[in-house]
Order: C-alpha cells, then structure tokens, then sequence
C-alpha cells in the first residue's frame, strides 16, 4: 500500500520556507534518491518524510548527516542504540554495563558487513569520518524496518565501499529513502530519482527515464 | 544593541560607590588590645612549625577528609539524581533552598536534631551540595549535543535516553566539576570543626586557646598540601576505595548520643514560633515584628554592609593582582611567587582566614572584609591570570612586558572576564559575610548562633530563612546584571566552559 506522506506543502524551519508545494507519497519496494544541490532542500524533505513515517507507525531507521554518536561509547554500543525502544529501561541499563551475548551474536556479523568487527569495542570518539559513518549504518542495520531514512549515508567511505554499502541497504530495507550526491552511485541504486531546484520538485521518474541533461540541469546555476 | 544595556564600565563604578557609601556605617576599628605582639607571637609559631602533635592533627586531617568524600559522594549522587529534573519548577526551588543555606547554617540546625556527630557534619556538606550539583549537572547536560539523543527513536524510555545518549557526553564535565567541588568540600569540613564536629577547625581552635602557634601552623601546612595535592590521591579509580574509607571511618565515629525523639520535637515544637505553640496568633504578629526590627534588619544591614565593602576590595585586589602569575609581567621567579601566594589564600576558606585575622585585630567587620577580600580575590586573581598567561602566547611578537603589558593589553582584554567573576562571587560573599556572624561580628549569623545558644531555635529559623533568601536575591540581582551586561564576558569559570558541538543543529526534529 502506498503511503500519502506530503500533500502540497511548504517545509521549512521557523518562518524561512525551503520548499513549496510539496507532495510525496512512498510506495513498497521504492528506493528514493534525493538529488540537488547543497541547500536544495533534501535535509529539510528527509527530516519530514522520517518524522511522517513515525507518525504513521512505520519502523523506520535512520542514518543522520551527522551521525549523532555518543563519542564515548564503544562501536558496538552505539551499534545497540538502534533498538533501545524496543526494551524496557532494565534491559538497556544491564546491556549498557556489559552486552548480552544474544544482543552481541547479532551486532558482530552487522559490523562485518560494514567492516568495523576490528572495531567493535572500540569507542567511537578515536574512529575515522568513515568508520563512524559505517557504525552509524551499522545502528540502522541493527535497528532493521521497513524504511531505511539516509542522508548522505556514504559520504566518508571511497566509491567502491559505497556501492557495496548501498546494496546492502537495498538487500536489508523493502525500501529507502537517501539523499546522495554522487550520480552515477544514485541512478544505480534508486527506482525513483527525484531532483530538487530552488525550492521545488524539478523532476520525480525511474532513473530509466532521465537523461544526463536533465540531472546536470539541477546542478547547474 | 539593547536600548537597556548598561555597560561594565558602569557596573564597576556602581559597586564602588555603594561600598564607598557602606564604609560609614561599617565598624572597621582595630578591637585587640595589642594587635601587632599577637601578629609577632604569631608570626614566630608560623614560622616554627611543631609537628610533634602529628598524631592528633593526623587524626583530624584524616576525619576532615572523609567528611569532605562523604558530604560530596552523597551530595553529588542527589545532584545527579535532581538534574535530569531541573526544569521542573518545585525541583529548582527546592535546589535554589538547598544551596541557599550555609553549611554551617545547616550543621547548627542538624546538631539540634542529630546531635554533634557523623550524620550532621555528612549532611552539612551534602545538602546544600546537592542543590548546586544539581544546577550544575543540569546546566551541563544541556550543553552537550543534543542529536544523538534526538536521533533515537521516540518510543525509549527516559532512562534508557539519559544513561545512554546523555549522560556519557555530559561525563568529562561532571567529573571535573566534582574533583572541583571536592576541593570546596575540604574547606568547607574544616570549617565545621569551628563549631564542633571533630576536623581541623576544632583542632585549630584548641591549638589557638592555648597560644599553640607552632601545632597551628603545622595543621595549615599540612593542610594546604592536602589540597594543593588532590589530584594527585583522588583518581577516579580509587573513588569507590575513598567512600568506603568515608562510610566506615564516620560510622564508627563516637559522638555524643542524643535523645529520643529529637526529630519529633524539633519539626513540631522547637521551631514553631513560641506564641503559636500556645496558639496565641495576635502575639505572632507581635513576635515577628520584634524579631524583624530588632534582629533581622540589623543583620541583613550588617552583611550587606560587611559584603559590598569586601566585594569592592576583591575586586580591587584581583583587577591589580592577576598580573602577578603571568610570567611576561612578573617574571618567572615572580610568577612561581605569585602563584604560591595565591594557592595558599584560596586554600584556606574565609572563615578560617577571619578567625586567625581575628586573633590579631579583635571583633570588629575588619577581620571579615580582609578574609573575604584575600580569599575571594585569590581565586579571581587565579582564574583571571590563567586567561591572561594564555593569552600572552597570542600576542604580537612586539608586545611590551611587565606593568605595560598588564595595562594596555591584558587589563583592558579581561576587563569582562573579570567583571563577571566578580558578580558571580558576590553571592558568595554575601553568603560567606552571614555566616561570619559566628565569629562574633554582627551579620546575621550572630543572631542566629545567639538564638540557636539560647535555644531559641524558631527565631533561628526565621532568621536562618532570612539569610537564605537573601542570597537568593543576591544570585538573581547578579544575574540579571551579567544578563545585561551582555554574554561576552560572562563565562569565564572552569566549570562554567561550554563545551560546543560542532555544526549547526538539525532544522527538524530529529
């Protein structure tokens, strides 16, 4: 069933309006990528798709621009912070002392995927920009749903670890919702490119139907 | 731009003129019959010090210290437990009450209670601790970053929340702030032996009745090593070790034993106003006007008068001082000098300071406004020059030295910094100059310890709620001022450092 989120509004914070007349609705399966310049809008989009979808009782995870670690606790930890609403506070407090193995058991293999299983009990704060990227990916993987929110999710890691990254969004979420820069990493992961230009949609089609021109147009002043 | 800005240039002129208006009705005169044989006797033992009572001073240090671990683990858990509530209006009054009262406020009013023993010194400190752990804590946990709490998803428990994406960002500045405030603490539980618990101002006290000089001055000495060296025996791996240490030496402390139902008697008898213990509500009105007119407006007066003078002084102290510690105005020699000088002063808390500068000029407010002055202007004088000394680094390579580069770069530069302490401190004072009415001097703490002798403990608490609102006002009106003043200049203490997150915040709420 496909989910009406935005119907024909204006998003923005406080007065300043950064997008007008938007509407968006996110069908099952769909892979979404956000194109644009910086400024665009593509936060501002992701940040309200995330909170509808919330609303709406979805399970969504999250993979914020800015990561939101805490520095001071380990990998794994963080990685275990994906899932602290689904306990009550005893169990996250015991798990915070020392991790359950059943908890560990499903962490570890999560963090192999992302390469960070030599850094697991490391705390985060010492990480490079990409390996706290991965672990920010790694939460989100471990948090698991139907959605997978990403905002420049793999921003920090080079080109080939980034498609092997996005396959693995695509294999573990029935759909996603990203806002990428890099094109060529874009039309081979998305079903749906939506390209944002001066506080609007410029175009919303499969990536079969865009032409170079077209996605270059939004990039250019 | 404000339109009701006032500047600092103002605020400093404003605070002269009000203790240059305050020095009239101050009693600053020289009471001892001899002042300078007793600074000669006293000097002498000072620079003698007698070790040979070590058993006894050993003893007392070591109990001072576990008051002061005890006071502060369990004063630190309050605060921690208070801070994630702060926002809530009856928790913040409560915590404004807690600190508004004076530790030795406190031990005097516990010791009707609990008796002159373990539990009155512990809760002394950890009182009114709690309440500034509290404010701190909370203050703290609003600075770190906000997003990875934000981040997690809505349904987490608050527990969960705190201890996992809260309480690990705000950990650093907590534990800082805690090493700080056990370094309060020693001073604070020295100072309660002056009026009875078993630490180093009791043992002071006695070695001064008998003209002991000698003994005196090895308690101080031994006792500003203790604080010049806690960073070196307070690891944070040790605490545990340190509380244990403090639980088991103070529960198997001997004290006087007190009678049964001493709590009852106290809440429901001793401090209800005497005509409202016979139910007689036209001789209350009557009571409280006497005490007002006769007790508590001279004592309010007294401390606002003893308070503004010696805030002025602190002022003047610090501003000309801070240079000292900074090696391109002092010297090296005169820096290392410098910094001694000012360790010593902030070592030893006010109320020490004006009981030895009583033994030398005899009651009057001279005694009073010199240790606070000393004391408070030390640790402005510290905080200031510290900014000042890394500041120098910073200069062009063709900056003057000494007094010139005091005056034309560093004066005007941490003229804000400066300022702001000042007003922070002004509470203190106010709340320091009260309580040295125990000594003798006529601030609302003489009338209180006189009704609290005379046993007379509603008038005490009346006075005593005087007292605390007083200091509240004070910590508002300061406020309020460093509001106006503006922000530039109004952060300067170390655990008042923000610590900023990176970025701009998220524009959405997540």
């Amino acid at each position: 069933m496909t989910l009406p989120l935005i119907d024909r509004e204006s998003l923005g914070y406080g007065a300043t309006v950064v997008l007008s007349g938007i509407s968006f609705a996110l069908a099952p399966g769909e892979r979404v990528v956000l194109l644009g310049r910086s400024g665009a809008g593509k936060t501002t989009l992701l940040g309200t798709i995330h909170d509808r979808l919330v609303a709406a009782r979805t399970r969504v995870a999250l993979v914020p621009q800015d990561h939101a670690l805490v520095p001071q606790l380990s990998v794994v930890k963080n990685t275990l912070m994906g899932r602290l609403d689904d306990h009550g506070a005893f169990y996250n407090l015991t798990n915070l002392v020392r991790v359950r193995q059943a908890d560990r058991g499903l962490i570890l293999p999560i963090l192999g995927d992302v390469g960070l299983e030599p850094e697991a009990e490391r705390p985060v704060e010492g990480l490079s920009g990409g390996q706290k990227q991965r672990t920010a990916l790694a939460r989100a993987f471990f948090r698991g749903g139907e959605v997978l929110i990403g905002d420049e999710p793999v921003s920090a890691v080079d080109e080939r670890q980034a498609a092997v990254l996005l396959a693995q969004i695509a294999a573990r979420f029935p759909s996603a919702v990203l806002a990428l820069h890099d094109v060529t990493l874009a039309l081979s992961f998305a079903t749906r490119v939506i390209g944002l230009k001066g506080g609007a949609v410029i175009f919303d089609a499969p990536p079969a139907e865009l032409s170079r021109g077209r996605i270059e147009a939004l990039y250019a002043s | 731009m404000q339109a009701d800005r006032i500047t600092r240039g103002q605020v400093a002129a404003l605070f002269l003129i009000l203790a240059a208006a305050a020095l009239p009705f101050a009693d600053l005169s020289l009471a001892g019959h001899d002042p300078w044989d007793a600074l000669r006797r006293m000097a002498m033992g000072f620079l003698a010090p007698d070790f040979a009572a070590v058993e006894n001073i050993g003893r007392t240090l070591w109990l001072t210290l576990m008051f002061a671990i005890a006071g502060v683990a369990a004063g630190g858990i309050g605060g921690l437990i208070l801070a994630p509530f702060y926002d809530h209006r009856g928790v913040r009054a409560l915590c404004i009450a807690l600190r508004s009262v004076h530790e030795l406020f406190w031990a005097l009013m516990l010791m009707q209670v609990l008796g002159i023993g373990a539990g009155t010194g512990v809760l002394a400190i950890a009182l009114p601790y709690a309440g500034i752990f509290a404010k701190v804590f909370a203050e703290q946990l609003d600075e770190i970053d906000q997003r990875p709490s934000r981040m997690l998803a809505p349904g987490t428990d608050a527990l969960s929340r705190f201890l996992y994406a809260r309480a690990p960002l705000a950990r650093q500045a907590m534990s800082s702030y805690t090493l700080y405030r056990l370094e309060c603490a020693l001073r604070s539980s020295a100072v309660l032996g002056f009026i009875g618990l078993p630490t180093l101002g009791f043992q002071l006290d006695s070695f001064f009745r008998q003209g002991d000089y000698g003994a005196a001055s090895a308690v101080m000495v031994i006792y500003v090593a203790l604080i010049a060296s806690i960073r070196l025996w307070m690891r944070w791996r040790l605490a545990p070790l340190w509380v244990l240490a403090a639980v088991v030496s103070l529960a198997t402390l001997k004290s006087p034993p007190m009678g049964g139902g001493a709590i009852w008697r106290f809440l429901t008898t001793d401090i209800v106003p005497a005509p409202l213990r016979t139910g007689d509500w036209a001789g209350f009105a009557d009571w409280l006007g006497r005490l007002l007119t006769t007790e508590m407006l001279p004592g309010i007066a007294a401390t606002l008068i003893c308070a503004q003078i010696a805030l002025a002084l602190t002022g003047m102290l610090a501003f000309l001082s801070f240079g000292v510690i900074v090696a391109r105005v002092a010297g090296r020699v005169g820096a290392a000098a410098g910094h001694l000088v000012l360790v010593i002063l902030r070592s030893f808390p006010e109320y020490m300071l004006a009981y030895l500068f009583l033994q030398i000029l005899g009651p009057s407010m001279l005694p009073a406004v010199l240790a606070l002055a000393l004391h408070n202007g030390a640790i402005i004088a510290h905080l200031v020059g510290r900014q000042a000394g890394a500041m120098t680094g910073q200069l062009r390579a063709d900056a003057p030295r000494g007094a010139t580069l005091w005056g034309y770069e560093l004066a005007p530069r941490l003229f804000g910094p400066f300022l702001a302490l000042c007003l922070y401190r002004w509470e203190i004072i106010v709340r320091e100059t009260a309580v040295m009415g125990l000594l003798g001097i006529a601030t609302l703490g003489f009338f209180i310890d006189s009704a609290v002798a005379e046993l007379r403990l509603d008038r005490a608490m009346v006075l005593l709620v005087a007292a605390g609102l007083l200091t509240a006002a004070i910590d508002s009106i300061s406020r309020l001022v460093r509001r106006r003043i503006g922000p530039a200049g109004s952060r300067a203490l170390p655990h008042e450092a923000r610590l900023r997150s990176g970025g701009p915040s998220y524009t959405t709420a997540w």
